[in-house]
Order: structure tokens, then C-alpha cells, then sequence
């Protein structure tokens, strides 16, 4: 055999294994956690009230404050994430301040999630005198979502062909006509795409809503926005790591660990569906 | 005397610091076809989208001096770029029908210049395919994506869109040089036709083509305007020397 043929081959190994490695990791973890957390998983533990200093009984009220606050997350990220995306990609220049707002921007979605729970509890919880709270956490997990939402969407801006805006410009339409009738309609699904991605991310996020509204221990569902909440990560890290009796409440720890992979999964998976109808769409 | 439609006087446009267009100045006559004929980089697309004020989407571009169509500068700045827009219809090189249905594509820019009324829409719709020679290819299948479309049809369809909103200029820019011989000798057919209603302003790089089409050609090189007259006699006896040995192929 020959040399650049061996190269070759264990080049292709190498490559092949470090796939391979990745992959195991995920099944394995999938594995734990779902051959642990199945047993737990009914109708009731989806349903009911946490028990017995959370020993016994559901997570509902950690599935329903989980569910509020990326409502409100979503409410925040959406429509600022799209607006500051569309401004940048089709109105703001290529000058110093918009490339420092740009690179701003791509750095702050690197911020770990702690510093912006910190920087909720003062911006909503205190300055604001919103209290702790499931607007307050939402909106900082908002805050923590919007650079994400704003790269997809100018990802999904850049990627419709120029020549819709000149065309349509060419016809005697205002830039914003050009934008609205002829660039969103085309952007939109990857713009969204991108924004349940972030979203789905927020979802799962512990520290910005341990000091923003998430509470250790709620046998009711919040009764307003401006409420204490449980919540599916807060409450998965209380049971595996607080509680007094950890051993004991471990398969519900493993259930609520279960119950947030799959409603993570869920919004990926509708992220997926979202994006191959965009290609359908162009394709035709 | 014939109608000038266009006059450019002392027209000169930079990006950046780049002096792409310098001091052109040229009449632009009614219900004929202007051919542009030029090296690459000579700056006739350039020219092409100052007429439209299609360039004003470059940032970093400037335009100084006039062009006047009938005897308003659209430079001037009380002008509405998107009335000079409706006015002066473009045709891109690249074909670029929009993603939506055929009928759509050409009922776009009557749509966003706010015309409500169904029937007018779908009369000026079939009108306009009619005058850009497609109507028959596409009639039964109005409600088909445009992309469907080969593409001399698309490039036709993309005329006939120009066309709805009632131009008074059209404007291409090498508007068959992704087309196959038949496809462009389509379009050059059509330019024909088209000439009785527009004045056509045309940029080509086939030497050919603009002696076939065009009652006038303008021939530039480096952002200079370097000779402009008649057709017949610019490929017969040009004035410059320059401007012969580009036409007979010596460069270029």
C-alpha cells in the first residue's frame, strides 16, 4: 500500500472516531436518563402537586412555570431579537459603531448565564421593583436569548438574494415595502428557526432564574406574573443536589431531568420542521 | 428633430473615492434603443443604475451633476426616488423573478404602488405578458411558482413585470447574456416591439447584438464616454481610433 493511501485511511479513522466518541456520549447519558427516569413518568407525576416536602406527588407546577416563563421569554426575544436584526441587516451602515454594536452583540450570546441572572435581579427585580417573579425571570432569560435571536435572524436576512430588494426597488417600492413584501416573507422561517433554538436553550437555563423568580418549593401554580414559580431546571437541581433526602427523591430527579430533555427536544424538533419547510418553500 | 428623453450633462459618480463615471454628458432619444457597449469596468452598468438611481442602495457611492428625464433633474432634491423608479423600469442581468407565482411576480409592483382592483390587476397582468411575448407560453399556468420557468421565460417574465407599472424608460442591464442564442434573439425581437412604447437603454457586451438592436450606441471606456452616435456609424466609420479597434475586437 501506499503511503498517502495509509495517510489516508487513518485520517478517515480518526475523523470517524471522534464522531463516533460524541455520539456514544449522547446515547449513554440519553440511556441513564431515560432508563432512570421512565419508571417515574404517568399521568399523575405530569400532573399533580409536589408532596410531602416534594418526596411525593408531581412537578406540574415546575412543567407550568417552566412553560410561563419561556412564554415570556419568547414575548421579549421574538419581536426585539427580529427588530434589532432587520435594522442592522437592511438599514444600519457598515460603520465603526455598527460593527462595535455587531461585535457587541456575538460577544454578549458568550456572557455566562449567571452574570445575566445577576444582571436581572438588578435591572427587574430591583430597579424596576418587579420583585422576583415569573416576568422577571422571563425577561431575563429574554435579555439572555436576544443575541441569539439577532445573529439567526441576520443569518436568515443575509441569506434572501439580493436581487429581491433590488427588484422589488426597481419597481418603485419603498425600502420598506422591499423589506416586508419581498425579504421577511423569506427570511421568517429561518428567523424563527434560529429564535426556538435560542429559546429551547433559555428553557433549560438554571442560574438566570434562581435569583429572578424561580422558588424552591411551591404546592400551587403561580397566580399572576408577578408570582414566585417552580421550574423544571431549578427543580431538577434542587432535587439532585438540596433536598434532604436526595437518595430518596433521585427517581424523581431523574423524571424531572427526563421531562426537561423532552420538552427541549420537542421545541428542537419543531425548530427542524420549521427549517425544512423553508427549503420546501424555496425549493420550489 | 427627434424627442430627447434623457439628458445627462456633466454626470460624474464615485465609490468612495473611486471615479467611476467622469463628466458624461449625452442625449438619450425617445422611442429609440441606446446601446452601451464598453470593456469590462468602463462603468456602463454604473451608468445604467445612475438613470434609475439604483446606485443610491451602494453606500459610499456619490453622484455630481444632472440627469434629466424630460426636463427634471432626478437628482435634484425634491425628487422621490420611488417615483423615478416607476418611471424608469429595469431589467437586471441576472434574472431575478421573485419566488411567489407568475401571476404575482407581475402583479408585484402594481400592488405596492396600491392598486386595489382586481380586474384591473389581472387585465394590466395579462397585458403586460402579452407585450413581453410570453402570455402564450405561461397563460395556463399563471399560478405557478416563476422558478419553474426556463430561463429566456424568466428573463421575459421579469420584462413584463417592468412593464406593469407603466415605464416610460426601460432600462437593462445585459439582459440576455446568461441566454442561448434562440432565448436572445427573443428578447431582441421584443426590444423591437418594445421601442414604440419605451425608450430603451441598453447595456450589452456583444458587439453584435448592440449593432442588431440599437438606433444609437455609446461606447465607454474607464468612465469616459469616449464616442456616442448613431449606429450605423459608429461600427462603420467611428471617429476615434480608439473606438474602432474596440469594436473590430482589437481589445477588450
Amino acid at each position: 500500500m501506499k503511503r498517502r493511501d495509509v495517510d489516508g485511511i487513518i485520517g478517515f479513522w480518526i475523523l470517524r472516531l471522534c464522531v463516533a466518541a460524541v455520539f456514544a456520549i449522547l446515547i449513554i447519558i440519553l440511556y441513564d436518563i431515560t432508563s432512570k427516569g421512565i419508571g417515574k413518568i404517568n399521568w399523575q407525576f405530569l400532573t399533580a402537586m409536589p408532596r410531602n416536602g416534594m418526596t411525593e406527588g408531581g412537578i406540574f407546577p415546575a412543567i407550568i412555570g417552566t412553560v410561563l416563563v419561556t412564554i415570556i421569554t419568547a414575548v421579549l426575544a421574538i419581536p426585539l431579537g427580529m427588530g434589532c436584526a432587520i435594522y442592522l441587516n437592511e438599514y444600519a451602515g457598515d460603520t465603526l459603531i455598527t460593527r462595535i454594536i455587531r461585535i457587541s452583540i456575538r460577544n454578549l450570546s458568550g456572557v455566562p448565564s449567571i452574570v445575566y441572572g445577576l444582571f436581572g435581579v438588578i435591572l427587574f427585580v430591583q430597579l424596576m421593583n418587579l420583585g422576583t417573579c415569573v416576568l422577571s425571570a422571563g425577561l431575563t432569560l429574554g435579555l439572555m436569548t436576544l443575541p441569539w435571536t439577532i445573529t439567526a435572524s441576520e443569518e436568515a436576512l443575509k441569506n434572501v438574494p439580493n436581487s429581491y430588494r433590488e427588484g422589488a426597488l426597481a419597481l418603485g417600492a419603498t425600502k420598506w415595502q422591499s423589506i416586508r413584501t419581498n425579504v421577511l416573507p423569506y427570511s421568517i422561517p429561518g428567523m424563527l428557526t434560529g429564535t426556538i433554538l435560542g429559546l429551547s436553550r433559555a428553557a433549560g437555563e438554571t442560574a438566570p432564574i434562581l435569583f429572578t423568580g424561580a422558588a424552591f418549593f411551591l404546592p400551587h401554580l403561580p397566580k399572576s406574573l408577578f408570582s414566585q414559580f417552580m421550574a423544571l431546571p431549578y427543580h431538577l437541581y434542587i432535587m439532585s443536589t438540596q433536598h434532604h433526602a436526595i437518595s430518596r427523591v433521585r427517581p424523581i430527579a431523574y423524571g424531572t431531568a427526563l421531562v426537561l430533555i423532552a420538552l427541549v427536544f420537542a421545541m428542537n424538533l419543531v425548530a427542524v420542521v420549521v427549517r425544512y419547510r423553508l427549503r420546501r418553500i424555496k425549493m420550489e | 428633430m427627434k424627442n430627447v428623453k434623457i439628458k445627462v450633462s456633466n454626470f460624474n459618480f464615485y465609490y468612495g473615492s473611486l471615479h467611476v463615471l467622469k463628466d458624461i454628458s449625452m442625449e438619450i432619444v425617445e422611442n429609440k434603443v441606446t446601446g452601451i457597449i464598453g470593456p469590462s469596468g468602463c462603468g456602463k452598468s454604473t451608468f445604467l443604475r445612475s438613470v434609475n438611481r439604483m446606485n443610491d442602495t451602494i453606500l459610499g457611492s456619490r453622484a455630481e451633476g444632472e440627469i434629466m428625464i424630460d426636463e427634471k433633474n432626478i437628482y435634484s432634491e425634491d425628487v422621490d426616488v420611488v417615483d423615478i423608479r416607476r418611471k424608469v423600469g429595469m431589467v437586471f442581468q441576472k434574472s431575478n423573478p421573485f419566488p411567489k407565482s407568475i401571476f404575482e411576480n407581475v402583479a408585484y409592483g402594481l400592488k405596492i404602488n396600491g392598486v386595489k382592483d382586481k380586474y384591473y390587476i389581472e387585465e394590466k397582468v395579462e397585458k403586460s405578458l402579452r407585450d413581453a411575448a410570453i402570455w402564450d407560453e405561461v397563460k395556463d399556468r399563471l399560478n405557478k411558482n416563476a422558478f419553474e420557468l426556463s430561463g429566456g421565460q424568466q428573463q421575459r417574465l421579469c420584462i413584463a413585470r417592468a412593464l406593469a407599472v407603466e415605464p416610460e424608460v426601460l432600462l437593462m442591464d445585459e439582459p440576455a447574456s446568461a441566454l442561448d442564442p434562440t432565448a436572445t434573439l427573443k428578447i431582441e425581437e421584443l426590444m423591437q416591439e418594445l421601442k414604440k412604447k419605451y425608450t430603451i437603454v441598453i447595456v450589452t457586451h456583444n458587439m453584435q447584438q448592440a449593432a442588431r438592436i440599437s438606433d444609437f450606441t455609446a461606447f465607454f471606456m474607464l468612465g469616459d464616454l469616449i464616442e456616442y452616435d448613431l449606429t450605423g456609424i459608429m461600427f462603420t466609420k467611428p471617429s476615434k481610433k480608439i473606438t474602432e479597434d474596440y469594436i473590430t475586437g482589437r481589445f477588450g
